[in-house]
């Protein structure tokens, strides 16, 4: 829900409550004054049928209510002389409506010479159900009109006044590390906003210097690390041809080079990685797996034949996908070289490549891996201390870059399997 | 043949240097930027290897300068950045080759070969050991004018160890250099072993005068005993 819907929801709420509690109250006020104007009027009444019956006496003989507004009635002394003012709301029927209605009416008794009367004076009276309709509509447009002031002030005004806060979440929400373009910032004179808006500021700078420094520092390390890596192998290398050698010797020096040879592997998966996680890969292309897979098995060709491999390539139709086309190259590689080297001498490949997924089963250990550690980082079959351990986290890096899932399972062999749609 | 090595790091360039003589190039050296300019302005090379973070500028600019005075050097760049936009800038900038640190040596002398075979024998390409021939751009090769039938990783293994002649070639070097850089990580260079053995007795097969040997270890050499 909208930020501003929101707020209206709850004034909607908030409205009806207290329109509600007004109007209860309104209305036993408005009861109470009427009853007391209506009141006031009998007692007026009152006197003027007194005064009348002392003029005339034929107001004494009026029993019924029949053509007037009051009845008489002698009582006795003793019954007249405890009583008090009574007002009360009773029924009667009323010729114009045919039907009994609501009616206020004043008992009293008064003396005229030495006999006691008791006189009944009615009013017609408010119908209640009629006011309570009345008012009930009353304040239903009210309502609807408050409701719809609200809306049109909060879709006008406060769009408005809330115009830098959508700015800002607008551009949040294209932010790029990589490519981190300066923004104009939308001035404003509310303060929260110019705060929220030197906040973002000062936090997407320090990420960006951050992103900077890690990007140089990256690149430094490289450099550091690949020239002394380099001289030493070079050096190793000088070595080996200066006669005369002996084969023991010689054994040494190839096995030392090995291992510089692994430390630069290293180094260069190492340094990838965090390109790829730093998002350093910025450009993307229309890439073909179906060549790519082809390519990279002729590529493989000779380790294949060398094991023995058994491969089957189902590509009916050529996937494209919009990525880095090193990093592409990278997937594909990985994946297949993980599947070629984990493989045991006669075994099979079934590579299958459709719109959503690639997938790939490669015989090996006959015994599942876990599958939440195959993708971490140093993760290694300890029969094969050559391999670097970051071939599939390298996989998972490029696959997390682009949103891509990838996941391991054991069939038949074990399965690695790409899925390009989330 | 004259080469130019612009690199700062002295051990490097001692390394480059050694390995360079050996093969009787003529060697200079230069250790910074403005060094690096003077000599290019004044003298004439055949290559030049040109490491791109050099004190008091950045290789790139001295390749503009090179392209300003339109030199023909070859120019292979030795950079230890390895960073894709470098590569693509350089080549862009006129030069002929870009090699990441760390390098085997014997890399460094196939391009050095390529580069210079490019630049001085137009017309005339053909890479000849003893009574081996070798046509680098058309993927042929003749022992004594009888075409010798090789596969395409027989001949770039033959073309690598020949132009690496009487040089031990590490067999990750080898690998890198014909099976391409994907290939490292692969758990042995065994299956390197079958192509060699195919290539050794098509050789022997002809009466190469050439001869590989296995350096138990390490590698390969190729003489011509």
């Amino acid at each position: 829900m909208k930020l501003l819907n929101h707020a209206t929801a709850y004034f909607a709420g908030l409205l009806l409550l207290v329109i509600s509690g007004w109007a209860a109250l309104f209305y036993f006020n408005m009861l109470d004054e009427i009853y007391d104007s209506m009141d006031d009027g009998l007692e007026n009444q009152k006197i003027l049928v007194m005064q009348k019956a002392r003029q005339d006496s034929t107001v004494l003989l009026q029993r019924g209510f029949e053509a007037g507004y009051y009845s008489v009635r002698e009582i006795p002394k003793g019954q007249a002389l405890p009583r008090t003012d009574l007002y009360q709301d009773t029924l009667m029927y009323m010729q114009n409506e045919k039907d009994f209605e609501p009616v206020r009416m004043l008992t009293t008794v008064f003396r005229q010479g030495h006999r006691y009367y008791e006189l009944r004076l009615i009013t017609s009276m408010v119908e209640e159900d009629d006011l309570i309709e009345d008012l009930l509509y009353s304040l239903l447009w009210l309502y609807v009109g408050l409701i719809a002031s609200i809306l049109v002030v909060n879709n006008l005004l406060l769009k408005k006044i809330w115009q830098p806060f959508y700015h800002i979440l607008h551009r949040l929400q294209r932010f790029r590390l990589e490519d981190a373009q300066p923004v104009p910032v939308q001035k404003t004179s509310i303060a929260e906003f110019q705060l929220l808006n030197q906040t973002v500021e000062e936090l997407l700078r320090q990420n960006v210097a951050t992103y900077q420094s890690q990007k140089a520092f990256i690149e430094n390390a490289s450099h550091e690390l690949q020239t002394p890596l380099a001289i030493s192998l070079n050096k190793l290398e000088l070595l080996a041809e200066t006669q005369p050698l002996q084969e023991e010797q010689l054994l040494q020096i190839g096995s030392i080079m090995e291992n510089l040879e692994r430390l630069t592997r290293l180094n260069k998966s190492l340094l990838l990685l965090s390109k790829i996680e730093n998002r350093q890969f910025g450009q993307q292309e229309e890439v073909s797996l179906q060549k790519l897979l082809q390519k990279a098995l002729t590529d493989f060709s000779d380790q294949i034949a060398f094991k023995n491999l058994r491969v089957e390539l189902d590509a009916p139709q050529d996937v494209t996908l919009l990525v880095h086309p090193d990093l592409a190259a990278m997937l594909v590689m990985n994946l297949l070289k993980n599947a070629i080297v984990h493989n045991v001498p006669g075994g099979f490949l079934r590579i299958s490549l459709s719109q959503t997924a690639l997938r790939l089963e490669n015989s090996g250990k006959e015994q599942p891996l876990p599958p939440d550690q195959v993708f971490a980082r140093f993760y290694k079959d300890a029969a094969s201390p050559a391999s670097t351990g970051l071939g599939l986290s390298i996989v998972k890096a490029i696959c997390d870059l682009y949103g891509y899932s990838v996941q391991y399972s054991y069939g038949q062999g074990h399965v690695f399997t790409v899925n390009f749609t989330s | 043949m004259k080469i130019l090595v612009i690199e700062d790091e002295p051990q490097m360039q001692a390394t480059l240097v050694r390995s360079l003589q050996q093969e009787h190039y003529l060697v200079e050296t230069a250790s910074d930027y403005d060094s690096a300019l003077e000599k290019v302005a004044l003298y004439a090379y055949d290559c030049i290897l040109l490491d791109l973070n050099l004190p008091g500028g950045n290789g790139l600019a001295l390749l503009e300068e090179l392209k300003k005075q339109q030199k023909t050097e070859g120019v292979i760049i030795v950079s230890a950045r390895n960073s894709v936009d470098d590569k693509i800038q350089g080549l862009e900038l006129g030069a002929d080759d870009y090699l990441p640190k760390p390098f085997h040596m014997a890399e460094l002398h196939a391009r050095v070969k390529s580069v210079l075979r490019r630049r001085k024998f137009e017309g005339q390409p053909l890479v000849q050991l003893r009574n081996l021939q070798i046509d680098p751009d058309r993927h042929q090769a003749w022992v004594a004018g009888q075409e010798l039938v090789l596969n395409r990783k027989e001949f770039d293994i033959l073309l690598y160890l020949v132009t690496n002649k009487d040089r031990l070639v590490s067999k990750t070097a080898l690998a890198e250099h014909v099976w391409g850089d994907y290939i490292d990580q692969a758990d042995n260079y065994e299956f390197i072993y079958s192509q060699i053995k195919n290539l050794r007795k098509k050789l022997k097969d002809h009466g190469a005068g050439v001869e590989i040997q296995a350096i138990y270890g390490i590698g390969y050499k190729l003489v011509s005993p």
